[in-house]
């Protein structure tokens, strides 16, 4: 139903570990669709419901927030934090009409190379199933 | 407003980039950016080659902006900083786009697919780039006095190692004298040294050292700043309050041992504790005929899961020298599992075998049960129940946190773990640092540790806190957070209690009660600036206006 759809996805990667595992996703040369265009912070403590937002407004069809494992963290318990965070916004998306599917957390640690193609992927390809939110009821 | 003139530099980094994706069409389409006035393929841009045009560039087309399109930025992002500040341009208005590992090199298959992907990132590095600002690097002096607090073999012994180096040190002890665990303790395995040899020789290198202050019934009240300038309040034994400022603390405050109230009928009198014996058998009142001992007592069940470590050499230590004493006396030792690791400490155990302590593995599922001076257990060997009698019943508990480490961790601001014990920054890359710059840990306040242990750890506590003493400043990347509107800031105090570093703390001011950001102690997370629900908290190098200039231009194509 939504072929020929290439779905565009924003990723939220903090430093440590999940861009981390994006590069040796890289030197590992593990292939994953190109859809996704990562954001580099510094801890997924920093990603805020409003950046989420905004990047549903800004004609994203899918976020990806990518953290290190709990008790991973950089800064002790940033992920935690966001963790947090993002239960409420994707009870949010959910209630705006975005749907929450369309928002993820994933935990991927630096040594994870592999793990992060396959979280891209599946993503990607959920996404592309749900369609692009474009043309939905955004609010 | 100044100009912003950004040059973006497409690196082909030979053909790992070049090779499967088109880099002349990404430089073409970087020029058609928003504040974009040059635009470069470098054939590969770290390379001395690469770092000129680089710095030509900047040059000659008066560039304030560099963007370079290659590789990851946690290996590069020094080098082109570096190439900045050659070419006179602040390092923190460089802004690099990973066109290698998130593009070229797991988009090989579809040139024109990761060629777009490359352009997508170009824009989005673009848009954060015309938003950069620059940044200077933080640089705060370091006082060389230390705090120790506990007077233990860790704490004396950093205290000492502190003094070798020339530094003053400003040692806390809680009790009335120095010393800690070892006063109570008689012979230290392996190879059964005396504990007050060991801790006498401590007290003394201690004080006799003219740079060592030692205050003994004393407490730490309050603790204020950060790595480098810590002021730290104290109460003293004689009922006065003493100010203390220090540029690094050492956390040696020890454990406590397990009162197994409720426990195989423990009374402290003929049913005691492993360290009730040691305190006998250093008095040397110690003559009864049988003795059991019962490992893990209080220790590796549900509520408290882990393994004490020191308790069966301990044991077995005892157990050999009550046998070697008097070889009449029956001893037994009761366990579900034997940790003796080392050459020494299996040592120790084929020798306790030898002199005739015997061992009798116990079976989880059927505990042994208390009879009337005696106790029955089920024998797994012997396939059935034995009965033991026995005149001293030694119950070997586990250490245990210290009731007074949660207090001490919050005044620190520095964190425990789920059994109360103080947890390092990294299990295996920091074990005897705090995350919290400037405070570090040794000896059992971490975890069960036995003198050698605790010895060694209070050694490289010493070497990594004089790090900071030896070079006398500390430099800090400037990303951090900064209150960059104080009129918006309520006081609330969120960020002071969500940051994990104590690099906020919330002061009166005339406007009233403000945060105030202590940069230095600041590691730049994010989580105040994401938290602050007014907006007066900016984070340096990933502000709200600049991840939402990215975030707009994911899509703006
Ligand atoms: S969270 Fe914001 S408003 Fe509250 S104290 Fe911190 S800076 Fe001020
Ligand atoms: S950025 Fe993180 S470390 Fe810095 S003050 Fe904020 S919460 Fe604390
Ligand atoms: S640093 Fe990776 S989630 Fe905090």
């Amino acid at each position: 139903m939504n072929k020929g759809f290439e779905p565009n996805i924003v990723g939220f990667a903090c430093n440590w570990c999940s861009y981390a595992g994006a590069d040796l996703a890289g030197t590992s040369r593990i292939k994953y669709p190109p859809n996704i265009k990562i954001i580099r912070v510094m801890c997924t403590g920093r990603v805020t419901p409003a950046f989420i937002l905004k990047s549903f407004q800004n004609g994203a069809d899918g976020v990806l927030v990518a953290g290190c494992h709990p008790g991973d963290c950089h800064y002790i318990a940033g992920n935690l934090k966001c963790e947090k965070i993002m239960d409420v916004v994707k009870r949010l998306v959910g209630i705006l009409g975005i749907g929450k599917e369309r928002l993820r957390l994933e935990w991927v640690s630096a040594s994870e190379g592999g793990r992060f193609a396959d979280v891209v992927t599946e993503f990607t390809e959920q996404v592309r199933e749900l369609g692009p939110l474009s043309g939905k009821s955004q609010g | 407003m100044e100009e912003v003139r950004i040059g973006v530099f497409v690196c082909d980094c030979g053909s790992n980039i070049a090779g499967f994706l088109d880099v002349p069409e990404v430089v073409t389409y970087a020029r058609t950016l928003p504040n974009v006035v040059f635009a470069k393929e470098n054939l590969y841009s770290c390379s001395e080659t690469g770092i000129t045009e680089i710095k030509n560039g900047v040059k000659e087309n008066n560039l304030t902006r560099v963007v370079v399109a290659s590789c990851t930025p946690r290996t590069h992002e020094p080098t082109f900083r570096s190439a900045c500040v050659e070419a006179d341009l602040n390092p923190f208005y460089f802004e690099m786009v990973n066109i290698r590992e998130h593009c070229s090199w797991v988009h090989m298959q579809d040139r024109e697919k990761a060629t777009d992907k490359a352009k997508d990132l170009v824009r989005i590095g673009v848009a954060k780039a015309a938003l950069l600002e620059a940044q200077e690097s933080i640089v705060a002096n370091v006082n060389t006095r230390v705090l120790v607090i506990g007077g233990g073999v860790a704490g004396l012994t950093a205290a000492v190692s502190f003094s070798r180096r020339g530094f003053e040190v400003v040692l806390i002890e809680k009790e009335r004298k120095p010393g800690g665990r070892l006063n109570d303790l008689y012979m230290l395995y392996p190879y059964n040294i005396k504990a007050s040899d060991v801790i006498e020789q401590k007290i003394s290198d201690a004080t006799s050292s003219p740079l060592i202050e030692i205050h003994t019934s004393s407490v730490i009240k309050s603790v204020k700043g950060y790595v480098g300038n810590y002021e730290v309040c104290v109460d003293v034994d004689d009922g006065k309050s003493l100010d203390i400022s220090c540029g690094v603390i050492v956390v040696a405050t020890g454990a406590s041992v397990l009162e197994p109230w409720g426990l195989y009928n423990y009374d402290g009198q003929n049913i005691i504790t492993q360290l009730e014996l040691e305190k006998r058998l250093k008095r040397g009142d110690l003559s009864v005929g049988s003795i059991v001992m019962v490992q893990c007592v209080g220790a590796r069940i549900e509520k408290r899961n882990y393994c004490s470590k020191i308790c069966c050499m301990t044991a077995i230590k005892n157990a050999t020298l009550i046998k070697e004493a008097n070889s009449g006396t029956n001893i037994f030792i009761l366990y579900e599992d034997i940790q003796c690791y080392g050459v020494e400490g299996e040592a120790l155990l084929r020798k306790a075998k030898e002199v005739g302590v015997r061992f009798v593995n116990c079976d989880t599922a059927k505990p042994p049960a208390m009879g009337d001076r005696s106790i029955k257990v089920y024998h797994q060997a012997l396939g059935r129940e034995v009965e033991l009698r026995y005149d001293l019943l030694v119950l070997s508990t586990p250490m245990i946190a210290r009731e007074d480490a949660t207090a001490l961790s919050r005044l620190l601001r520095v964190p425990t773990d789920e059994s109360g014990f103080f947890l390092e920054a990294h299990v295996k890359l920091r074990p005897i640092d705090f995350a919290t710059d400037g405070i570090y840990l040794c000896g059992s306040a971490h975890w069960p540790a036995d003198v050698r242990e605790s010895i060694s750890q209070a050694m490289g506590a010493v070497a990594r806190a004089s790090i900071h003493l030896t070079r006398g400043f500390v430099e800090v990347d400037p990303i951090v957070s900064t209150l960059a509107d104080e009129d918006l800031c309520v006081g609330c105090g969120l960020c002071a209690a969500l940051c994990p570093y104590g690099a906020i703390e919330i002061i009166e001011t005339p406007k009233g009660k403000k945060a105030n950001m202590i940069s230095v102690a600041c590691k730049g997370c994010g989580v105040c600036g994401s938290t602050c629900y007014h907006r007066a908290i900016k984070m340096n190098h990933f502000s709200n206006e600049q991840i939402s200039a990215q975030i707009a231009a994911v899509a703006g194509s």
